[in-house]
């Protein structure tokens, strides 16, 4: 069969041993296990007493048995010597029918100790069994604790190659972040060198030192013509000087020529 | 044989129904792979309806697993078909 109905039943069968096995550690089966292990073996040894206290009880009629059959014995004996042979006969009957009672209590006592070595036999087994159960248990635990290390080792591993598409998304979220951090800073240093930020760190110039910069630059290309002038004229070093000297006042003579006025910032 | 139908409850029901409900279940179930509705609804209901005249109800309080399980009368293509694929009836 292979139709819903089958289906159906063994998906829920599958789903609800699922949940059974997420519900059950089967470490603690395994204690719950040797505790009933252990329950058994003292039910066994239990028995084993039982059986034992039962043998010495018929241990002890049979000795009282024994007993009253020797004095029966006696005094059938002490009957015949004093001529009562009917005394001697009926203490005789007697002990026959306790020797009866001996006899069965005897074969009792055989099937009880038979029984006893048997449940020691089984106990000592049992014991064994334990023992080695104890050891295989801690065995296993181990090896699940171990498995479900290696378990949660894999899961985290898959987890990581899962996650990997997300770690792709990171990668171009953060592109895409200094991407826009990039634009923003190019845009910022328009802004700034067009006056319309101040720049609080005084990199930038103000539009008056823009301004002076200028001029001075437009001194610098009219010394610059000037100097290359004189050059070509064949002028002498005196001639440039006085040139220079005649654009640039109070300027120092030990400057070197090409140096502006006003430093650049 | 135990079948539950979802919604309602379990029935018992004697092995030897079990062949012919068979023949309405394969229906069923070519119904839902095609995808035909009106099908679908009708072998399904037939199909309760066979095992609610076939079956002696459980009392709700008994405890038993059911072999077999069938949708609720209600339930779509859509929904059955779900329930089938994925995750199955109970998520995670």
């Amino acid at each position: 069969m292979s139709g819903v109905m089958k289906r159906m039943g063994m998906i829920f069968r599958a789903k609800a041993n699922k949940a059974l096995d997420r519900a059950e550690d089967p470490r603690e089966t395994l204690d719950y296990s040797y505790q009933k292990q252990l329950e058994l073996l003292q039910k066994v040894r239990r028995g084993v007493a039982d059986v034992a206290t039962s043998r010495k009880r018929l241990e002890l009629q049979l000795n009282q048995l024994q007993q009253q059959s020797s004095k029966l014995e006696d005094q059938g004996r002490k009957a015949l010597a004093l001529g009562r042979e009917d005394l001697a006969r009926e203490a005789l009957s007697r002990r026959a029918a306790l020797q009866q009672q001996v006899t069965d209590l005897e074969s009792q006592h055989q099937t009880l100790q038979g029984e006893e070595e048997k449940l020691t036999l089984a106990a000592q087994r049992l014991q064994a069994k334990v023992d080695a159960f104890r050891t295989k248990k801690e065995t296993i635990k181990a090896t699940y604790t171990a498995a479900q290390a290696q378990t949660r080792i894999g899961e985290a591993f898959s987890g990581i190659s899962e996650e990997m598409g997300d770690v792709g998304l990171a990668i171009q979220r953060a592109e895409d972040k200094t991407a826009q951090l990039q634009a923003r800073a190019g845009a910022i240093d328009e802004l700034l060198a067009s006056g319309a930020l101040d720049d609080p760190s005084g990199m930038a110039k103000d539009d008056i030192q823009a301004e002076l910069d200028r001029l001075s630059g437009g001194t610098d290309v009219e010394l610059e013509l000037q100097r290359m002038k004189a050059e070509l004229a064949g002028g002498s070093s005196d001639q440039r000087q006085a040139i220079e000297g005649g654009t640039g006042q109070g300027q120092n003579q030990s400057q070197p020529q090409d140096t502006p006025r006003f430093d650049k910032q | 044989m135990i079948v539950r139908i979802m919604g309602e409850g379990q029935v018992r029901l004697d092995d030897t129904h079990v062949t012919e409900l068979n023949k309405l279940d394969d229906e069923l179930l070519a119904e839902m792979e095609h995808g035909d509705e009106a099908g679908f609804r009708r072998t399904l209901t037939a199909l309760l309806e066979e095992v609610r005249r076939l079956g002696a109800p459980l009392p709700d309080d008994s405890l038993e697993p059911s072999e077999l399980i069938l949708p609720s009368p209600d339930a779509s293509l859509e929904e059955v078909r779900e329930m089938l694929s994925g995750d199955g009836l109970i998520p995670g």
